[in-house]
């Protein structure tokens, strides 16, 4: 097994800076908008994005976590069923900016679920994707994100793995991982 | 994170393991917040058909089962033997088969024979959720009860769980002793001694007959319900001399040291085992094991059809 690092911590500090004033552009009050992170791993990037935008933002921007897994399209597909974690949205997304919030997007099907799932709390005026990590060349369905940390060439059978501190990791760190054919 | 039951349908407590049950509860969880949701559905069994088969009668659980199973967008079909070719003399495999046939991938199955769904079990190939058999096992109320009490109490381990009433006659109690045991409670039965199994002893339970000293030992009392149609010859001398000697009021629950959660399957007799103003008190949660009975029941259908091929 092969690991390369794609983003250490302090690049991945800029990334995330970066992101936030992308989304400040676009967002600017943030009186309209919420963000919510996607169940499991998009819980942490959606936190950190939330952290950085407090100071900045003139209100308190209502954060929730939402899971997917009941909406996903491979249930039966794979050999257990996936384990759900919880869902917290504590807020009407009814006519509001909804920005979701992902670590990686890949082949779309998470982020098509998600947009399932989120159907049941409400209709944003407008939903809009955030991801860390944009594994190109490798969508299943007709899915983008609007603001992307890093775009990344993969094939299928390679492996992005984001550490970050708020999962119990030392440092915030992005990998590359290449599976040795067997 | 991917897991998976130990077992490939829910026949009984007895055969499923401390982890199912942990399983099951945290996936009832998420479907617990689902429930309480604008939209209460979400599409995860849209390919799967489901069969609820009532050999005997029931309201609460089969409306609970058809409940669960639309809220997972599964398809289903009911049958129930007042009104099929039971009547006529079909045999128990004869009907499943014929009902398969159709093309179903779980049977939900309640039937008075003991040990129904686990005959059924080495013969069809459809995942099967055992809804009551006889006086033996009735696996998702005991799950739901120890669910109940997870959610209001935190956690089973160490808790005393009292079950009051006709040990003898209930599938609800056994399957509950298994399910509280393996959860790491401890369990005692109270009733009158025609009304308690003879070697229930046997269960590593504790033994009480005098109904004040259960409730002064408990945390909860899960209070069953006399059942009279099972009863072909009298087992105490009238409804009113049970009442008296194992009946709880409120008075009853006021004067304990402690506040004690009261719990009871359904349907209550009101004024025999429990007066109105016990049922209706805030130490009850009975109506929260109505609703979490579809939370349980989704958990252990999601969890069961992930293994449908």
């Amino acid at each position: 097994m092969q690991k390369k690092l794609i983003l250490d911590s302090d690049l991945l500090d800029i990334t995330l800076n970066r992101l936030c004033q992308q989304l400040i552009e676009n967002h600017n009050q943030f009186e309209e908008t919420v963000i919510i992170g996607l169940q499991p791993r998009g819980i942490y990037l959606a936190d950190l994005i939330y952290q950085k935008l407090k100071p900045i933002a003139q209100t308190e921007i209502p954060l929730g976590f939402l899971d997917t897994t009941f909406h996903r399209d491979d249930f039966r597909r794979r050999d257990t069923p996936a384990k759900a974690s919880e869902t917290r949205i504590p807020f009407v997304i009814e006519g509001k900016k909804v920005v979701l919030i992902d670590d990686v997007l890949f082949t779309g099907r998470t982020v098509r679920a998600a947009l399932d799932a989120m159907i049941a709390f409400g209709r944003p005026s407008k939903v809009e994707l955030l991801v860390l990590v944009d594994r190109k060349h490798n969508r299943d369905l007709p899915i983008a994100a609007n603001y992307v940390g890093k775009y990344v060439n993969t094939i299928a059978s390679q492996r992005v793995l984001v550490e970050l501190k708020a999962q119990g990791h030392k440092q915030n760190r992005i990998w590359l991982i290449n599976h040795e054919p067997s | 994170m991917t897991s998976k039951l130990s077992q490939p349908h829910l026949l009984g407590i007895k055969n499923i393991t401390a982890n199912d049950i942990e399983l099951i509860f945290d996936t009832a969880y998420n479907f617990k917040e689902i429930i309480n949701r604008p939209i209460k559905k979400v599409p995860s069994l849209r390919d799967i058909t489901i069969a609820n088969i009532f050999f005997e009668n029931s309201t609460r659980t089969r409306l609970s089962f058809e409940l669960a199973e639309k809220r997972l967008s599964a398809d289903t079909i009911n049958f129930t033997a007042s009104n099929s070719s039971v009547k006529k003399g079909e045999t128990l495999l004869d009907t499943i088969n014929n009902v398969l046939a159709m093309k179903v991938d779980m049977v939900v199955i309640r039937h008075a024979s003991v040990g129904a769904p686990h005959f059924l079990s080495r013969h069809i190939k459809a995942k099967i959720i055992n809804a009551g058999d006889g006086t033996h096992e009735h696996p998702t109320q005991a799950l739901l009860d120890a669910f109940s009490i997870h959610e209001k109490l935190g956690s089973l381990e160490g808790k005393k769980v009292a079950i009051i009433g006709d040990i003898l006659h209930s599938r609800v109690a056994l399957s509950n002793i298994f399910a509280m045991q393996k959860m790491g409670a401890q369990v005692m039965v109270c009733g009158p001694p025609t009304l308690l199994p003879k070697y229930i002893a046997s269960l590593n339970v504790k033994v009480e007959f005098e109904l004040s000293k259960a409730l002064a030992w408990c945390d909860v009392a899960n209070v069953l319900r006399i059942q009279l149609e099972r009863q072909q010859i009298k087992y105490f001398p009238s409804l009113r001399e049970y009442a008296l000697y194992y009946g709880i009021n409120k008075m009853m629950l006021d004067r304990l040291d402690k506040k004690i959660v009261l719990m009871h399957p359904g349907p209550i007799n009101r004024g025999v085992e429990l007066t109105s103003d016990a049922a209706d008190s805030d130490h009850s949660i009975i109506l929260d094991q109505v609703e979490n009975g579809v939370a349980i029941r989704m958990a252990v259908l999601y969890l069961l059809a992930g293994a449908v091929s």
